[in-house]
C-alpha cells in the first residue's frame, strides 16, 4: 500500500498550515521583547518634565537648558526680532506649519503661533536642526535667527526654517508658563 | 574549478584524522595546491592585505576592550587612561585606529580591482556581492567604533547618522529614538554601539569565510578576464601567490606603521579630543576619510529624504552591477572605452571624497551634484551603453595564447636586441681590423655575423613548442627576422584568428 492511500492529505495540510502559523507567532512574540528593549528605558521616560527659572533672563538674552538630553533654547527677543519675524508672509515659509504642540496641529507657523501664549518675547524651542540633530548657533545666518553649522540651515527669529536642506520648522516643546518667573518643559 | 588531485595525508595520525576531520587536506587543497590564474598580478594580492587588516582589527580590538569602560560619562576618560597609563596602550589604540583606515583603503583597492577587471561578471555574481555586504558591514563597524571614545566627532557622528533614519515617512522619529534608546544620544545609544562594535567584526569574519568559498568555487578571475582551460594555465596558490601576497603585505605594512609611528592623527580629527558636549555641535563636522564621498553625495542633494536615499542607493547599486555591465568581455583590458569610463570613475570619487570634506556651501555645492549625477550615470546610463558601443579588441582564445603573445613580443625585442649587439661588435671588430671601409660592406657583413645568434637567443626566452617553422628562415636579413618572429606570434597563439 502506497503512502497516499493511508494518509489523508487534506487533514495533513491543516496541520502542517496551522503548526507553521503557530510558529510564526510563537517566534514573532519571542522577538518582541528583544525589540522592545531597544526603546527609552522608564528612567529616560521618568525624567519627561523640568521647570526652569527664568528670572534672570534679560530682552535679547537666551539660555540653553537640557531636557530629555536635548538642548531647549529659552529666549527673550528683541523689539526688533519680534517685528522681524510678525513681518513675515506664511506663504513664503518652507513649512507651514506651527511645530507647535500647544497650539493646534494645523496651525499656521505665524510668529503668534510659535511665541509664548501671552508673552510674544518669549520663544521656546528644542535646539535640534530638524535636519539630522545638529545644534544650531543662535544669533546667527541669513535671517539673524538660528544657523546649523552642519549643513547650513538658516532659521529665522522665530526658528523657523527659512534656507537649507532641514525640511521643518525647529520644533517647540510642550511647555507651559507656570508664573511670571518659571516655566515648565514637558 | 579545475580538477587537481585531492591530497591524501601520508602520516597514519594524518589518516585517521581525515577520516573524522577532513581539515589537513581542506588547507592543502584550498591553500597550498590551490590553482590560481598564472597571469594574476599585483592587484590580487589585496584580498590577502585585507585578510591581515581584518585579524589586526581583530586583535587590537580585544585588547582596547580589556581597559575601555563603555558608559557616557567614563568612556572619553578610560580612552585618554588607555593613552596614558597603559602599557603599550598608545600603541595598541593607535594601531586600532589607524588600522580601520588602512582597511578601508586595501578594500577600495581590491574593490576597484574587481571593477576594472570584471570580476563581478558571471560566474562571480554571489562572490560580488558577498562583498558588498563585507563593506556595508565594514561600515557599520567603522561607524560604531568611531563613538566610543566620546569626543565631540563621536557624538556629532552619532546624532547625525542616527537621524538619517528620521527621513523616514511617517515612523521616521520612532526608529530613531528605537535606535537611540533615548531621546537624543546618550548612555543607552554609546553601550549598544559598543556591543555591535563588537559583533559586527564577527560577522565579517563569516562573510569573509563566505566570500572565500565562492572564490574557491569559481576561481579567481585574472587580468585577461578569461578562464583558465587547463591545470597548466595555472600555478598552485603555494607558493605563488603567497609569496606575492607576503611581499605585498609588507609593503604595505611599511606605509601603514609610517602613519603608526609619524602620523597617528593625520586622518583622525583634533575635535575628538575634545569630550562629547550635548549643548554644542562643533563648527565644522567631517566624517573620517573613508565615508567622505558617501556624504558628499548626502549633501549634495537638496532634499532630506532624497539624499538618504541617494547615499544609500551609491552601494546599494553595486549589488546590480553584474547586470548594468552586459559586455561579454569581462577585463578592461580589452574594452579601451570602458577603461577610459572606469578611470573618469575613480577620478569622481576622489572628488567626491574632496568635497565631502568641504564645507556644503556656494560652488561645492554645485560640483557635489554634478559629481553624484556622474556617479550614478556611471553604473546606469555609461555602463550598459557600453556593453552596446564598446568595441572591445579581439581576445586571445586562452590564457595560454595571452601569455605567448607577451612571450612573443618579448622574444622579439630579445632577438632585435641580440641582433643589435653583434652588430655593433662586429662593426667595432670590423673597424679594428681594416680602418675605414663603405658602409654598404660593412651592413652586408653585419647580417653574415648575426646569423646563428638568434638561432641561440630565442628559445631561452621561452619559445613555444609551435614555433618551430621561423627556425627555418636560416638566411633572414633583418627585416625577415623580424617577420619570422610575428609568424611565429601566429603559430603559439591563435593561428587561425590573428592577421
Ligand atoms: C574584509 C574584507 C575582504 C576580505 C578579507 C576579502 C578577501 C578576499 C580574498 C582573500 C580574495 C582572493 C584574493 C583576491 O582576489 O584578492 C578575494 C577576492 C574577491 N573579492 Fe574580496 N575581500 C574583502 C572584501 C571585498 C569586497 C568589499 C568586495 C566587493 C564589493 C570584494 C570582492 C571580491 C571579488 C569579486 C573577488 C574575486 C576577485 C577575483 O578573483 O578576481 N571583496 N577577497
Ligand atoms: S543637521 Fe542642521 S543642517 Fe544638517
Amino acid at each position: 500500500m502506497s503512502i497516499d492511500t493511508i494518509v489523508d492529505s487534506t487533514r495533513r495540510d491543516v496541520l502542517y498550515l496551522s503548526t507553521a502559523v503557530l510558529g510564526a507567532a510563537g517566534i514573532g512574540l519571542a522577538a518582541w521583547p528583544f525589540i522592545a528593549q531597544m526603546n527609552p528605558d522608564d528612567s529616560a521616560l521618568a525624567l519627561a518634565s523640568i521647570e526652569v527659572d527664568i528670572s534672570a533672563l534679560e530682552e535679547g538674552q537666551s539660555i540653553t537648558v537640557k531636557w530629555r538630553g536635548k538642548p531647549v533654547f529659552i529666549r527673550l527677543r528683541t523689539a526688533a526680532e519680534i517685528a522681524e519675524a510678525q513681518s513675515v508672509d506664511t506663504a513664503d515659509l518652507m513649512d507651514p506649519l506651527a511645530r507647535n504642540p500647544n497650539v493646534a496641529a494645523d496651525a499656521e507657523a505665524t510668529d503668534g503661533n510659535r511665541s509664548a501664549a501671552g508673552n510674544e518675547a518669549l520663544l521656546v524651542l528644542i535646539g535640534i536642526c530638524t535636519h539630522l540633530g545638529c545644534v544650531p548657533i543662535g544669533e546667527a545666518g541669513d535671517y539673524g535667527g538660528w544657523f546649523c553649522p552642519c549643513h547650513g540651515s538658516h532659521y529665522d527669529t522665530s526658528g523657523r526654517i527659512r534656507k537649507g536642506p532641514a525640511p521643518e520648522n525647529l520644533y517647540i516643546p510642550p511647555f507651559s508658563v507656570v508664573s511670571e518667573t518659571t516655566i515648565k518643559i514637558g | 574549478m579545475l580538477g587537481q588531485t585531492p591530497y591524501q595525508p601520508k602520516t597514519w595520525i594524518g589518516r585517521w584524522l581525515e577520516k573524522r576531520l577532513p581539515v589537513i587536506s581542506l588547507v592543502v587543497d584550498q591553500f597550498v595546491s590551490f590553482p590560481t590564474p598564472k597571469t594574476l598580478n599585483y592587484w590580487w594580492t589585496f584580498g590577502m592585505v585585507l585578510s591581515v587588516m581584518l585579524i589586526i582589527q581583530l586583535i587590537t580590538g580585544i585588547v582596547l576592550a580589556m581597559h575601555y569602560t563603555p558608559h557616557a560619562s567614563m568612556a572619553f576618560d578610560s580612552i585618554e587612561h588607555i593613552m596614558r597609563d597603559v602599557q603599550y596602550g598608545w600603541l595598541i589604540r593607535y594601531m586600532h585606529a589607524n588600522g580601520a583606515s588602512f582597511f578601508f583603503l586595501a578594500l577600495f583597492i581590491h574593490m576597484f580591482r574587481c571593477l576594472y577587471y570584471g570580476s563581478y561578471k558571471a560566474p562571480r555574481e554571489v562572490l560580488w556581492w558577498f562583498g558588498v555586504l563585507i563593506l556595508l558591514t565594514m561600515m557599520t563597524t567603522g561607524f560604531t567604533g568611531y563613538v566610543l571614545p566620546w569626543g565631540q566627532m563621536s557624538y556629532w557622528a552619532a546624532t547625525v547618522i542616527t537621524n538619517l533614519f528620521s527621513a523616514i515617512p511617517e515612523y521616521g522619529d520612532e526608529i530613531v529614538i528605537w535606535l537611540l534608546g533615548g531621546y537624543s544620544v546618550d548612555n543607552p545609544t554609546l553601550v549598544r554601539f559598543y556591543s555591535l562594535h563588537y559583533l559586527l567584526p564577527m560577522i565579517i569574519a563569516a562573510l569573509v569565510a563566505i566570500h572565500v568559498w565562492a572564490l574557491h568555487v569559481v576561481g579567481s578571475n585574472n587580468p585577461t578576464g578569461i578562464e583558465p582551460k587547463s591545470l597548466d594555465e595555472t600555478v598552485p596558490f603555494t607558493p605563488y601567490a603567497t609569496m606575492k601576497d607576503i611581499f605585498v603585505v609588507a609593503v604595505f605594512l611599511l606605509l601603514f606603521a609610517w602613519f603608526l609611528f609619524f602620523q597617528p592623527n593625520y586622518l583622525g580629527h583634533p575635535d575628538n579630543y575634545i569630550p562629547a558636549d550635548p549643548l554644542k555641535t562643533p563648527p565644522h563636522i567631517v566624517p573620517e576619510w573613508y565615508f567622505l564621498p558617501f556624504y558628499a553625495i548626502l549633501r549634495a542633494v537638496p532634499d532630506k529624504l532624497g539624499g538618504v536615499v541617494a547615499m544609500f542607493a551609491s552601494i546599494l547599486v553595486l549589488f546590480l552591477l553584474p547586470w548594468l555591465d552586459w559586455s561579454r568581455v569581462r577585463s578592461g583590458t580589452f574594452r579601451p572605452l570602458f577603461r577610459l569610463f572606469f578611470w573618469i570613475l575613480v577620478a569622481d570619487c576622489i572628488l567626491l571624497g574632496w568635497l565631502g570634506a568641504k564645507p556644503a556651501e556656494g560652488i561645492y555645492v554645485e560640483i557635489a551634484q554634478f559629481a553624484t549625477i556622474y556617479y550614478f550615470a556611471h553604473f546606469l546610463l555609461v555602463l550598459p551603453l557600453l556593453g552596446l558601443f564598446d568595441r572591445p579588441k579581439r581576445l586571445p582564445e586562452s590564457i595560454t595564447a595571452a601569455v605567448a603573445t607577451l612571450d612573443e613580443k618579448k622574444a622579439a625585442a630579445a632577438e632585435q636586441a641580440a641582433l643589435e649587439r653583434v652588430m655593433r661588435a662586429q662593426d667595432a671588430e670590423d673597424r679594428a681590423k681594416a680602418g675605414d671601409t663603405a658602409t654598404a660592406e660593412e651592413t652586408a657583413k653585419a647580417d653574415d655575423a648575426a646569423k646563428p645568434e638568434p638561432a641561440a637567443e630565442a628559445p631561452a626566452a621561452g619559445e613555444p613548442p609551435g614555433a618551430e617553422p621561423a627556425a627555418a628562415t636560416e638566411d633572414a636579413s633583418d627585416v625577415q627576422r623580424e617577420k619570422a618572429a610575428g609568424e611565429r606570434g601566429s603559430a603559439a597563439g591563435a593561428p587561425d584568428k590573428k592577421d
